[in-house]
């Protein structure tokens, strides 16, 4: 149809003797069929290509303090501020200064009727989001509404009942909500992370909230224990300690802590659960070479999967638990491989760099990250699961070491000497927004982000 | 006048003349008794008593020599077996201290003198084996000891890397020393990997002096 046009166009056109103006009409005429077939598909939020080139500027104004009184008041502001903070931490969403707010904060619209959105589309803020604050008592109920300001539609509404200590919670639920609409995926925020905090010469194991709130301690053995790793469901920790003299591996429930040792002699380090099962790998010497084996959630032996002389550590899974990737000095510098289950087969992965370490699967799984040393300095890198498009996500600020994935896949927790002792930071799985995650005394490391099914 | 006077002098030197032999002679009787105690011969005692008390008395006078002779004699002897005795363990004490110092120092090398490697590598280097041919002998000569042989590496690196990496130089150690002829179940291998450097420098003269293996007598 549109060359029909575009020929008749010429025809009459020509006669007038302008050529080049007539070939350009004709595009012109052909972009506008086109753009109606745009505008039918789906607003795409979030760029998955690459998500955090462009962060999606977001308004997130003082809620509404609907039953009044001091209390509310200030709970409407704090809950407001921890909903900002929550989303800003995912790295997608630039949370616009409450000075540059053109709507009175004293009398807040927060129904879609009420909404004056071109205050909103006019400060550049794209989504919206309101709240209200009705405190009886000890019970609170909240109602959060995120907007579309420029299409000035409600993309989600949703009404949340409980005691009110259970405000951040809430606030978690509707970001997850948020994430789910937006990525299709509930983002981190029902994660924890676990990690070492050394203090003097003892190292323990602590956990903390996604965003570093909460830390405490799991061990308390007054020795070093190290490597943790949660199983899919995150009731247990699996973890390295010295506490019997030598390097044993633990295994234990949180709920009741109670613990099951595997102490062969020689080594038990680097555990990881197996996704989905009650089994997790491990790295141990007992038989006098340093092999990677598979274990029951009880600790007992079911086989080896490394048959190779030499160092062979630090195991990873694939988030469907038919490959494993992990480290081994075969070829002379340890460098990182992936083993097929069911084909036994194993290939290299990195040939870039000679010494590549510390391997974590995307829970995603088309990635890995790893630590690599090049000139005395240790950094992260990620390269997908064929060894292809390498990405360097660190470079001039420290070492850099023990990479672990959100379970999302969208960040990357990971420790660093940049500001000189060693601290957990937080980047985006394209190395943007690195920033620390928390700061204890003494020194921490060994970042393990745990699956999304802890309970807060 | 002078005659009476004479007279008076001689009964002044008579009488006490007398008084005193008289005094004497009691001695001899009484020394003639302890003689017949212990060994008198009777007849010395019963044929001339004059004569045979002289000879009685000089036999058991003799004869007492004799004995506190032998008696001191004796005694002298057994001081001087004392002395020897003394001596004896006395240099047996310090034969044992000295063997002791000896022993300690011995341990002390043991447990001092550490095996030192390449970075990223678990290679015995040519040093390394005479250092572990001196530990063999000692544990050949104490054959009731075990030893805990401990793998260390320097900072550098990743942590879990490190200690599969210090297990390794620990397991190197020992198979060197099983090969030699030690027991293995005398040795008892642990990996602290980077956990527990000698010296916490970040340099390469620090970093040398910590790969190492380390020995501790158990």
């Amino acid at each position: 149809m549109p060359l029909s046009s575009n020929r008749s166009f010429r025809r009459r056109i020509r006669p007038a003797g302008a050529g080049l103006p007539g070939w350009i009409l004709c595009v012109l005429l052909a972009l506008l069929f086109v753009q109606p077939v745009c505008a039918e598909e789906a607003v795409e939020y979030i760029d998955i290509r690459n998500p955090f080139l462009r962060k999606i500027p977001t308004a997130v104004p003082l809620f509404k303090n609907v039953s009044g009184g001091e209390r509310g008041g200030m709970l409407s502001r704090r809950l407001a501020d921890i909903l900002a903070q929550t989303l800003a931490f995912t790295g997608y969403f630039e949370i616009l200064d409450r000075q540059a707010f053109l709507a009175d904060p004293r009398n807040p619209a927060v129904l879609g009727a009420n909404i004056r959105f071109r205050n909103w589309t006019t400060i550049g803020a794209e989504l919206l989001i309101t709240g209200t604050v009705r405190l009886s008592g000890d019970m609170l109920e909240t109602e959060l509404r995120l907007f579309d300001s420029f299409k000035e539609d409600l993309i989600i509404g949703k009404r949340y009942k409980g005691v009110e200590a259970d405000h951040v919670r809430m606030i978690r639920r509707f970001c997850g909500d948020i994430m789910l609409h937006l990525t299709g995926d509930r983002g981190v925020f029902e994660s924890r992370i676990a990690f070492v905090s050394a203090s003097g010469d003892k190292k323990e194991i602590y956990t903390c909230d996604f965003d570093g709130g909460g830390p405490a301690a799991v061990t308390f053995k007054n020795s070093i224990s190290r490597y943790p790793a949660w199983s899919s469901d995150a009731a247990y920790l699996a973890f390295t300690s010295y506490q019997k003299g030598k390097p044993d591996l633990y295994i234990q429930r949180l709920a009741d802590k109670k613990e099951i040792v595997v102490d062969r002699r020689g080594f038990q380090i680097t555990p990881a659960w197996v996704p989905g099962k009650f089994q997790l790998a491990a790295a141990m010497s007992f038989s006098g070479d340093q092999e990677i084996y598979l274990l029951t959630g009880e600790g007992k032996i079911i086989n080896r999967l490394t048959k190779s002389r030499g160092i062979d550590v630090s195991p990873t899974w694939s988030p469907d638990g038919k490959l494993l990737a992990f480290v081994s000095r075969r070829s002379g510098t340890p460098q990182i491989y992936i083993k097929d289950m069911a084909s036994e087969r194993v290939r290299r992965l990195t040939f870039e760099g000679r010494y590549n370490t510390e391997p974590s699967w995307s829970p995603k799984g088309d990635r890995i990250a790893y630590s690599s040393q090049q000139d005395g300095r240790l950094d992260i890198h990620t390269i997908d699961v064929e060894g292809r498009n390498p990405m360097r996500l660190t470079q001039n600020q420290g070492d850099n070491e023990s990479p672990s994935w959100s379970p999302d896949g969208s960040l990357i927790a990971f420790s660093s000497t940049r500001e000189g002792p060693s601290r957990i930071y937080v980047m985006t799985a394209f190395g943007t927004d690195q920033r620390r995650l928390l700061t204890l005394p003494g020194e921490q490391m060994d970042p393990k982000w745990s699956p999304n099914a802890t309970e807060n | 006048m002078p005659k009476k006077m004479w007279m008076l002098l001689a009964l002044l030197v008579i009488v006490p003349g007398l008084l005193l032999t008289t005094s004497c002679a009691k001695k001899v009787v009484q020394s003639e008794e302890a003689v017949e105690e212990v060994e008198a011969p009777e007849e010395a005692v019963v044929e001339e008593p004059a004569e045979e008390d002289t000879a009685a008395m000089e036999a058991a006078r003799i004869a007492e020599e004799a004995a506190a002779q032998e008696e001191a004699a004796r005694q002298w002897e057994m001081a001087a077996e004392e002395e020897l005795e003394e001596q004896r363990l006395a240099e047996e004490a310090a034969k044992r201290a000295a063997e002791q110092r000896a022993a300690e120092a011995a341990k002390q090398m043991l447990e001092t003198e550490d095996i030192y490697f390449e970075f990223d590598s678990a290679v015995l280097l040519p040093v390394a084996r005479a250092v572990l041919d001196r530990k063999a002998k000692w544990l050949f000569q104490n054959w009731e000891e075990s030893v805990i042989i401990e793998g260390h590496c320097d900072e550098r690196g990743t942590a879990a890397y490190n200690i599969a990496l210090g297990d390794r130089r620990a397991e190197s150690v020992k198979n060197y020393l099983v090969d030699i002829g030690i027991d293995a179940s005398r040795m008892t291998t642990i990996s602290y990997g980077e956990e527990r450097p000698v010296d916490p420098g970040h340099n390469e003269e620090a970093w040398a002096k910590n790969r190492r293996v380390h020995f501790v007598v158990e």
